[in-house]
């Protein structure tokens, strides 16, 4: 490493550049159930996300079979995407829920990185961002956009908008 | 010559370290750093001459009346006008213009009209159009980005026509630094008897204005980008043109006479003004206004052209940079556009950051500009009379470390 690259490697950490690189959740899903769309005006990210649930069950009670996203954006909320979605499939609508808000909490200093559920251990990559507020919306994005998308009715036509201010 | 280090020791916060470094502030063009003249004016003002404009007979509030009418009287010097009444304080910006598509654009547009803009306008000379355009039944058109980073003038010699009402342009570009070619678009509007706005948000703090020679109809420009106190804006306008336009908004100080069921309004400038003004601001801009007088245009003008064309030569020589503008000392200003190749703008502007230099990243507030580049954003570094060819030199060594971090991470091709 080379001298003074110490604040750099602590932001961008090696976990996060994984997977800033990794293609494993980017696409779309054509016959969604959800369907979300974020922007955050302040740098014009953007970010859709797709998702499958499965059949059985009652809103709440249904898994997120397959999630999918697209757009454009930093390293900070392509790595932040890309973690959120390799989380999230295979969990129901509440379980999603829950755990897109511990990581927010964490990101908004409410709870300790040690606090985030085992499922999230590799999201603690994301502590030296908490440094830098203006790039907290940055880690965010993803994971606000996903809630609002689990606000949607169960016959998954409607799509759903994350604004950030 | 400018001095830069003299002139740097006028402004207290240029000494202060940012993440454990000295702060090198390249943000000119979103705001300026104010000079302890102007931070000195703000405090006698509150110390020693607080009180309401216009309304009381007490001293104090003369003396406070005296102080905004003096800053308004020097910005009419400034600019060229050949009267102070024809100075509108606003906010900013933004407000001034919005002041005249309400108060103007309400009165005068009709359906089937047309208003002439450009393809790289700064969001608060779009958004105000937008807005009147779809209430008055009015067409927006745009006269075209060129490949060179320049206006293409030529391609909008064909949209012209008597349905074009108004030319609103900015005389420099926010996001690009380009220059616009103000003179033709000037002469175009003449040839067609449209009425023309200039914002000179950007061109204010670095070059000469005469509204005269330029015989433009509006001028809207902001105090803070120029050394002065931020919320205090100018509109110039004609003077038969404010004349002839409506009130902009409703109130105390813009009135002659209130009836219960109608009001009769007040002369020039105050009918623009409603309300308790920013007075402790409008008389603190005077401070900088002196300030720049007094290391002058010219000199500015020549120290800036050498930022520029330092930042031009050791950021363009580095190849994964992308420069965007004309890249032109003649017809590009102020400031530098730019990203790493294959890095998003805000990673680079945080490395960028982690050195202690301000840049801005991002749209700059101009998104159809930065989706007709087909980029994101872009980093932008702009200068202004106390920065110095070390901190471009400082600028290029981050953005070269920015670029090895990421490309020794794999994160960048």
């Amino acid at each position: 490493m080379a001298e003074g690259d110490s604040e750099l490697q602590d932001l961008y950490r090696d976990v996060l550049l994984d997977y800033f690189k990794s293609a494993a959740h980017k696409g779309a899903i054509a016959e969604a159930d959800i369907h979300s769309h974020g922007v955050n005006p302040v740098c014009g990210d953007e970010i859709e996300i797709s998702a499958s649930l499965t059949k059985d069950g009652v809103q709440e009670g249904r898994r997120l079979a397959r999630l999918r996203y697209s757009g454009h954006g930093c390293v900070i909320s392509q790595a932040s995407s890309a973690m959120m979605a390799e989380a999230m499939e295979g969990l129901s609508v509440a379980e999603a829920r829950e755990l897109a808000r511990a990581f927010k909490s964490m990101m908004l200093r409410e709870t300790p990185p040690e606090a985030l559920p085992e499922r999230l251990g590799e999201a603690r990559a994301f502590e030296g961002v908490r440094k830098y507020p203006m790039r907290v919306k940055c880690a965010t994005l993803a994971w606000n956009t996903l809630l609002e998308g689990l606000k949607a009715p169960s016959d998954g036509a409607a799509s759903t908008e994350f604004k950030e201010k | 010559m400018i001095d830069p280090a003299k002139i740097r020791k006028d402004f207290p916060i240029l000494s202060r370290r940012v993440r454990g470094k000295p702060l090198v502030y390249l943000d000119n063009a979103a705001t300026t750093q104010k000079p302890r003249a102007v931070i000195e004016s703000l405090v006698s003002f509150y110390e020693r001459h607080n009180a309401n404009v216009h309304r009381g007979v007490h001293e104090l509030s003369e003396e406070a009346t005296n102080l905004v009418e003096t800053t308004r009287a020097k910005v009419a010097s400034l600019i060229g006008a050949r009267h102070a009444h024809c100075v509108i304080f606003t906010r900013n910006t933004t407000e001034s213009i919005n002041l005249v598509a309400h108060a103007w654009g309400r009165k005068f547009l009709k359906e089937g009209d047309e208003i002439l803009l450009t393809e790289i306008e700064h969001h608060s000379n779009l958004v105000p159009w937008q807005m009147i355009a779809r209430e008055k039944g009015v067409k927006l058109r745009f006269i075209p980005l060129a490949h060179d980073g320049t206006l293409d003038v030529d391609s909008a010699r064909q949209m012209l026509s008597p349905r074009i009402k108004l030319i609103a342009f900015s005389a420099l570009s926010n996001a690009l630094g380009s220059v616009s070619p103000i003179d033709k678009i000037l002469a175009m509007a003449r040839s067609i008897g449209a009425k023309t706005l200039i914002d000179a948000a950007q061109w204010a703090p670095h070059r000469p204005i005469d509204v005269r020679a330029w015989s433009c109809d509006f001028l809207a420009f902001s105090a803070h980008k120029m050394l002065g106190p931020t919320g205090i804006g100018v509109l110039y306008g004609k003077e038969d043109i404010l004349e002839a336009m409506d009130p902009f908004l409703g109130g105390g100080d813009m009135i002659r006479q209130v009836f219960l069921d109608h009001s009769t309004y007040n002369v020039l400038p105050y009918k623009f003004e409603a309300g308790t003004p920013n007075i402790a601001d409008a008389a603190a801009f005077d401070a900088a206004i002196d300030y720049l007088r007094g290391v002058g245009f010219d000199e500015i003008e020549r120290h800036e052209r050498a930022l520029l064309g330092r930042a031009l030569s050791v950021l363009g020589s580095m190849p994964e940079v992308e420069m965007y503008g004309p890249k032109d000392l003649d017809r590009q200003a102020c400031l530098v556009s730019f990203n790493i190749a294959g890095l998003h703008p805000h990673d680079a502007s945080t490395a960028i950051d982690l050195e202690g230099i301000a840049v801005r990243a991002g749209h700059h507030c101009c998104q159809p500009l930065m989706a007709k580049l087909k980029i994101p954003g872009t980093v932008r570094a702009s200068f202004y009379l106390y920065n110095t060819l070390e901190e471009i030199d400082l600028l290029a060594a981050a953005v070269s470390k920015a670029a090895r971090f990421f490309k020794k991470e794999e994160a960048i091709a």
